[in-house]
C-alpha cells in the first residue's frame, strides 16, 4: 500500500510537471496540445525514434542506478559523472589498443569500463570507510580528477584524425552498436547497451531483495551502529557499495562512450551523470523505478527536437519539464499531504497500531 | 465541581483498531493527575487528541466547562495546554534563552529582546523553583536542566495544565527527586499536570488521582492515596503482577565469562574502566548496579566488541576474545541486549522479521549460497514473535520502526534469547517500559539463568538489580567498588557502594 501511494506520489509529481510545462507553452503563445503531441511523436513516432528513445535513456537507467543503488545502502554518490568519464575512457583505451575480434573485444571494453568506475567509486568510499571522509565531497572531488585525467590522456595517446580535443574513432569491433538491431530500428543510435542496462537493473533489483550481500548493504545503510552490533562489517559494505555504484556509472559510461557516441571528446563533463540523480528521485530509488524513469527522461529528450522543428516552442521546454518534473518529487512530501486530503477525504490514513511513541512526538513537535 | 480540563466520551478509531474507547480524563485545578497504561493503551492519542494532533470521532473536550474544538495545536497552547515531552525538542547550541522564546521570539524592529526574555525567565525560575541559569547553552547542561528548559518553555507561554511525557524515564534518581520538588512548586502555583508514566513508585509518590486505561478502555479513576500500588498495577494490566520474580536457589555451574584487569577509554579518549575484573558463571545472575556514566557502557561494549580494549582480558569459556571481531563473539555464543534499542538493537527501516535474523540471516535455514530465504525468515518470525508475544499491526510485514517501544523490546529480547548463547548480556533490559513487559523480560532472563546460562545484567534500576541478580558488582568513577551476595544485602548498602564507598568502610 505505501508502495503504490509512493508511484502515485511520483506519477502526480510528473503530471504536475507537465502541467507546467503546458503553463509555458501557453505563455510563450504555444498550443500546449500540439506541443505534447510532437514531443511524444518526436520520442515514439516511429521504429528510428523509438530507438534513439531507448538509446537516450540508456546511460540514465545506468547513472539513475547507480545513485539510487548508493542511496539504498546510505550513500549519497554524486560522482557517476565522473565514474561514467572513466568508464567511457577504460572503454575507449581499450577499444582502440587491442585488435581482436568483436567476440572478445567488446566484453573487454565493457569490463574495462566497468572496472574503471569501480575503482573511481572505491577511492571514495574507502575514504568514507576509513577516515568518514563525507562521500560527497569525495565524489565531486572525483568527478573533477577524470575531467582532467580525460583531458590529458585522450589529446596525448588517442587523438582523433582531424582534432585535438577528441579521440580517434573506435572501430566496429569494439562498438555496441551491432548491424541488426540498428537495422531492426531503422538507423537508430540504439546499441546493446541498453539491454545490459536492462540486465543491471535486474541483478541490482535481486542483489537488494534476493541475497545475504543486499540484506548487509541496506543494514549498513539504515543503521551502520546495529550492523555493527550484528557482526556486520560495515566498512567493507561500505567500500563494497561504493564500488558497486562506480561500476554501474562505468558501464553507463562504456554505452554511451562506446555506444551511443563513437568517440569521447575532453572537456566535457557528462550531464548523465547528475541526470541520474534525478531519474534515481523520480524512480523513488528502486531499481524498476529508475528504469521507468529513465526511459521518461530519454523520451523527453530525444523528442524535444522534434518538438522544437515542428513548432516554435524552444527545446528548452523539455528541459523545464524535467527540472519542474524533480522538483515536484523532491516535494514529495507535500504531494503526499495533499493526496491524504483530497483522495482519501478526512480520515486519518495512520494506523494506531503503527504509531510509536517517538513517532508521535515527532509529529507533536513538527506541529508545534 | 470545576475542572480545568474535560475528555468526554473520547472515542478515536483508526483502521482495524479502536483506540480510544469512550474514555473521560476530568483534571482539577492545582491537581497532578496520573495516566497510566501499558504501552499502547491508548495514552499518547487521548493525549495527542487534547493538544490538537487528532480529532476524536466522539466525545468532546472542555477547558474550564467550555466546550472548546482543538483543531491543531497552537490552539492547544492558546488554551493554555502544555507538553513536556520524552524527547527534548531543544536546539544544542542554542542558549536556554533561545530555545525558550523560540517561534515568539520579543521584536523590536529587527531587533531580538533578549535580554526582556531573559529577565522573564529568570524570574520564572525562580518562582517555581527551577534554578535555571538562561544564558547557559543547552549543550553545557545535564539532562534534568534541559527538562526543565522544556518546563520552562511551557510556563513562558502561560500554560496551565501541563503534559509530562514519562518525564522520569530520562533521570537520575536525584534528578527524579527533584523533579517532584518542581512538580509541587507548580501545583502550589496553581497548575495542574497530567502525568504520563509505567511507574507505579511515581504515581503513589506525587500524584493525587489515576486514571487508568487497558486497550484503548477506561478502567477507572482512583484517588492514589486510597489505592495500593498492586490494585493499580491490576487495574492497568487485568490480572495480577508478581512484583517479586519467583527464583529458586541453584548452584552456579562453570565459569563462562571471566573478565581481567580490562581497562577501556570511554569517548572523551579517556580511561572510562580501569581494571576491573569480575567472573559470570553458568547459572547466575550477575548484576553491575552503579550511577549512569560510571563506566557500565564501557565494560559492555569491551565484552562485546563494540569498543577495543586498553589492556587486560576478556574470557569467553576459557577463550581469549579480548581481540575477536563481533561476529565471532556472537557465534561463540553471546547474545546481548543493548542498552539503546534504536541505535545498536534494531534496524527501525528494515521489517521485524529482518530484524528477528539481524545475527543470523547469513546462516541456514535463512539463506543459502548467499540466497535470502524469505520463506524460512517469515516462518521463524511468526514462531518467535508468537513465543514471546511481540505484537504488530501486519504481523512480521511490519516495520520495526512502527512498534511500540515495549514490542521493539520484546523483539529484541527475542532474538537474542533465541541465538541460544551461552552468556547473555543485558543492559538496561526493560528501560520506559510497562509493568507487564518489565514482568515478562525479568521471567525470560531468570529462564536462562535456570537453563544454565550466565546472564551479566547491567541496569540503573535498583530494584531490578536486587530482585534479579545472585551477585551484585556495583562500579564507580571506572572501577569496582566490590561484589556482594544479593541475599545478603540491601538497597542501603549498595546505594552507599554505588556513591564508592568501599564495603566495611561505612560501618
Amino acid at each position: 500500500m505505501k508502495i503504490n501511494q509512493e508511484c502515485a506520489v511520483a506519477l502526480i509529481a510528473v503530471l504536475l510537471g507537465l502541467l507546467a510545462g503546458a503553463l509555458l507553452m501557453v505563455l510563450a503563445g504555444n498550443n500546449p496540445f500540439q506541443g505534447y503531441l510532437y514531443l511524444l511523436q518526436g520520442g515514439l513516432m516511429n521504429a528510428e525514434r523509438i530507438g534513439n528513445t531507448l538509446a537516450t535513456a540508456t546511460p540514465l537507467i545506468l547513472t539513475g542506478l547507480s545513485v539510487a543503488f548508493a542511496f539504498k545502502t546510505g550513500l549519497f554518490n554524486i560522482g557517476a559523472a565522473g565514474q561514467m568519464l572513466i568508464g567511457g575512457l577504460a572503454a575507449t583505451a581499450v577499444g582502440l589498443t587491442l585488435d581482436l575480434p568483436k567476440l572478445i573485444l567488446l566484453p573487454l571494453v565493457v569490463l574495462a569500463a566497468t572496472l574503471g568506475g569501480a575503482i573511481w567509486g572505491l577511492v571514495p568510499g574507502f575514504l568514507k570507510a576509513r577516515f568518514n571522509v563525507h562521500e560527497v565531497v569525495a565524489t565531486i572531488m572525483m568527478n573533477w580528477i577524470a575531467y582532467w585525467t580525460v583531458y590529458y590522456i585522450i589529446p596525448g595517446y588517442f587523438k582523433g584524425a582531424y582534432l585535438e580535443t577528441e579521440s580517434r574513432k573506435i572501430l566496429d569491433a569494439a562498438s555496441l552498436k551491432v548491424d541488426w538491431l540498428t537495422n531492426l530500428f531503422n538507423g537508430s543510435y540504439i546499441n546493446l547497451g541498453f539491454f545490459l542496462a536492462i540486465i543491471a537493473v535486474w541483478v541490482i533489483a535481486f542483489l537488494l531483495n534476493r541475497t545475504v550481500s543486499g540484506y548487509e548493504l541496506k543494514a549498513v545503510g539504515f543503521n551502520r551502529h546495529a550492523s555493527e552490533y550484528a557482526g556486520i562489517n560495515a566498512e567493507r559494505n561500505i567500500i563494497l557499495s561504493m564500488m558497486l555504484a562506480g561500476a554501474l556509472a562505468g558501464l553507463g559510461g562504456a554505452v554511451f562512450y562506446v555506444g551511443y557516441a563513437s568517440n569521447m571528446q575532453i572537456g566535457v563533463m557528462p550531464t548523465q551523470g547528475f541526470d541520474g540523480i534525478a531519474v534515481s528521485l523520480l524512480g523513488l530509488n528502486s531499481p524498476w523505478g529508475v528504469l521507468a524513469s529513465a526511459l521518461f527522461f530519454g523520451m523527453l529528450h530525444s523528442g524535444k527536437g522534434f518538438m522544437n522543428a515542428m513548432t516554435r516552442i524552444p527545446p528548452e521546454i523539455a528541459d523545464t519539464i524535467i527540472a519542474t518534473i524533480i522538483y515536484f518529487s523532491a516535494a514529495a512530501v507535500l504531494i503526499e499531504r495533499l493526496w491524504e486530503k483530497v483522495i482519501k477525504g478526512k480520515k486519518e490514513s495512520v494506523n494506531a497500531l503503527e504509531i510509536n511513541q517517538d513517532e508521535t512526538n515527532e509529529r507533536i513537535g513538527g506541529a508545534r | 465541581m470545576d475542572y480545568v480540563v474535560e475528555m468526554l466520551h473520547i472515542r478515536k478509531e483508526f483502521p482495524g483498531i479502536v483506540a480510544n474507547d469512550d474514555i473521560t480524563l476530568q483534571i482539577k485545578p492545582g491537581e497532578i493527575h496520573a495516566l497510566l497504561g501499558e504501552n499502547g493503551a491508548g495514552k499518547s492519542t487521548l493525549m495527542s487528541i487534547l493538544f490538537g494532533l487528532y480529532r476524536p470521532d466522539r466525545g468532546s473536550i472542555k477547558i474550564h466547562g467550555r466546550e472548546v474544538n482543538v483543531s491543531n495545536p497552537n490552539i492547544a497552547n492558546d488554551l493554555g495546554i502544555g507538553m513536556v515531552h520524552q524527547h527534548f525538542k531543544l536546539v544544542h547550541n542554542f542558549t536556554v534563552t533561545e530555545n525558550i522564546i523560540l517561534g515568539m521570539e520579543p521584536k523590536r524592529g529587527l531587533m531580538v529582546q533578549l535580554k526582556a526574555a531573559a529577565a522573564r525567565i529568570k524570574d520564572l525560575s525562580e518562582r517555581y523553583g527551577l534554578n535555571v541559569e538562561p544564558d547557559a547553552k543547552i549543550e553545557d547542561i545535564s539532562v534534568g536542566m534541559q527538562q526543565r528548559v522544556e518546563i520552562l518553555k511551557m510556563l513562558y507561554r502561560n500554560a496551565e495544565v501541563l503534559i509530562f511525557d514519562e518525564p522520569t524515564s530520562v533521570l537520575t534518581p536525584q534528578e527524579v527527586q527533584e523533579l517532584m520538588k518542581i512538580m509541587g512548586n507548580l501545583i502550589s502555583e496553581g497548575k495542574s499536570i497530567i502525568l504520563i508514566t509505567h511507574k507505579l513508585k511515581e504515581i503513589k509518590a506525587i500524584a493525587d488521582r489515576c486514571t487508568i486505561i487497558r486497550r484503548g478502555k477506561l478502567i477507572g479513576t482512583v484517588e492514589v492515596g486510597a489505592t495500593t500500588e498492586a490494585q493499580m498495577a491490576e487495574m492497568m494490566i487485568g490480572r495480577t503482577i508478581t512484583f517479586r520474580v519467583a527464583k529458586e536457589k541453584r548452584e552456579p555451574g562453570p565459569v563462562i565469562l571471566k573478565v581481567q584487569n580490562l581497562t577501556v577509554r570511554n569517548n572523551r579518549r579517556t580511561i572510562g574502566l580501569r581494571d576491573f575484573s569480575i567472573e559470570a558463571s553458568a547459572g547466575e545472575i550477575v548484576g553491575i548496579a552503579g550511577v549512569e556514566g560510571n563506566g557500565q557502557t564501557e565494560l559492555v561494549e569491551a565484552i562485546t566488541g563494540l569498543r577495543k580494549a586498553e589492556s587486560g582480558q576478556i574470557y569467553l569459556k576459557g577463550t581469549d576474545i579480548t581481540n575477536l571481531p563481533i561476529r565471532d563473539r556472537i557465534s561463540s555464543g553471546m547474545a546481548y541486549i543493548p542498552e539503546d534499542r534504536h541505535k545498536h538493537g534494531l534496524i527501525l527501516d528494515y521489517s521485524v522479521e529482518e530484524n528477528l535474523v539481524l545475527k543470523s540471516y547469513y546462516q541456514e535455514p535463512y539463506s543459502k549460497k548467499a540466497l535470502l530465504n524469505r520463506e524460512s525468515i517469515r516462518q521463524h518470525a511468526a514462531k518467535v514473535m508468537a513465543e514471546f508475544d511481540v505484537r504488530a499491526g501486519r504481523a512480521g510485514e511490519s516495520s520495526a520502526r512502527s512498534l511500540s517501544g515495549g514490542n521493539q523490546q520484546k523483539a529484541i529480547v527475542a532474538r537474542e534469547i533465541d541465538l541460544n548463547p551461552e552468556l547473555l548480556i543485558a543492559v538496561q533490559p526493560t528501560r520506559g517500559l510497562d509493568v507487564g513487559a518489565i514482568e515478562y523480560i525479568h521471567k525470560r532472563l531468570v529462564e536462562q539463568r535456570d537453563k544454565g546460562k550466565a546472564v551479566l545484567l547491567v541496569s540503573l534500576e535498583l530494584d531490578e538489580i536486587l530482585n534479579l541478580s545472585d551477585r551484585i558488582a556495583v562500579i564507580n568513577n571506572g572501577e569496582l567498588v566490590g561484589i556482594v551476595d544479593a541475599a545478603a544485602t540491601n538497597e542501603n548498602e549498595i546505594g552507599l557502594m554505588m556513591a564508592g564507598v568501599k564495603r566495611g568502610e561505612h560501618r
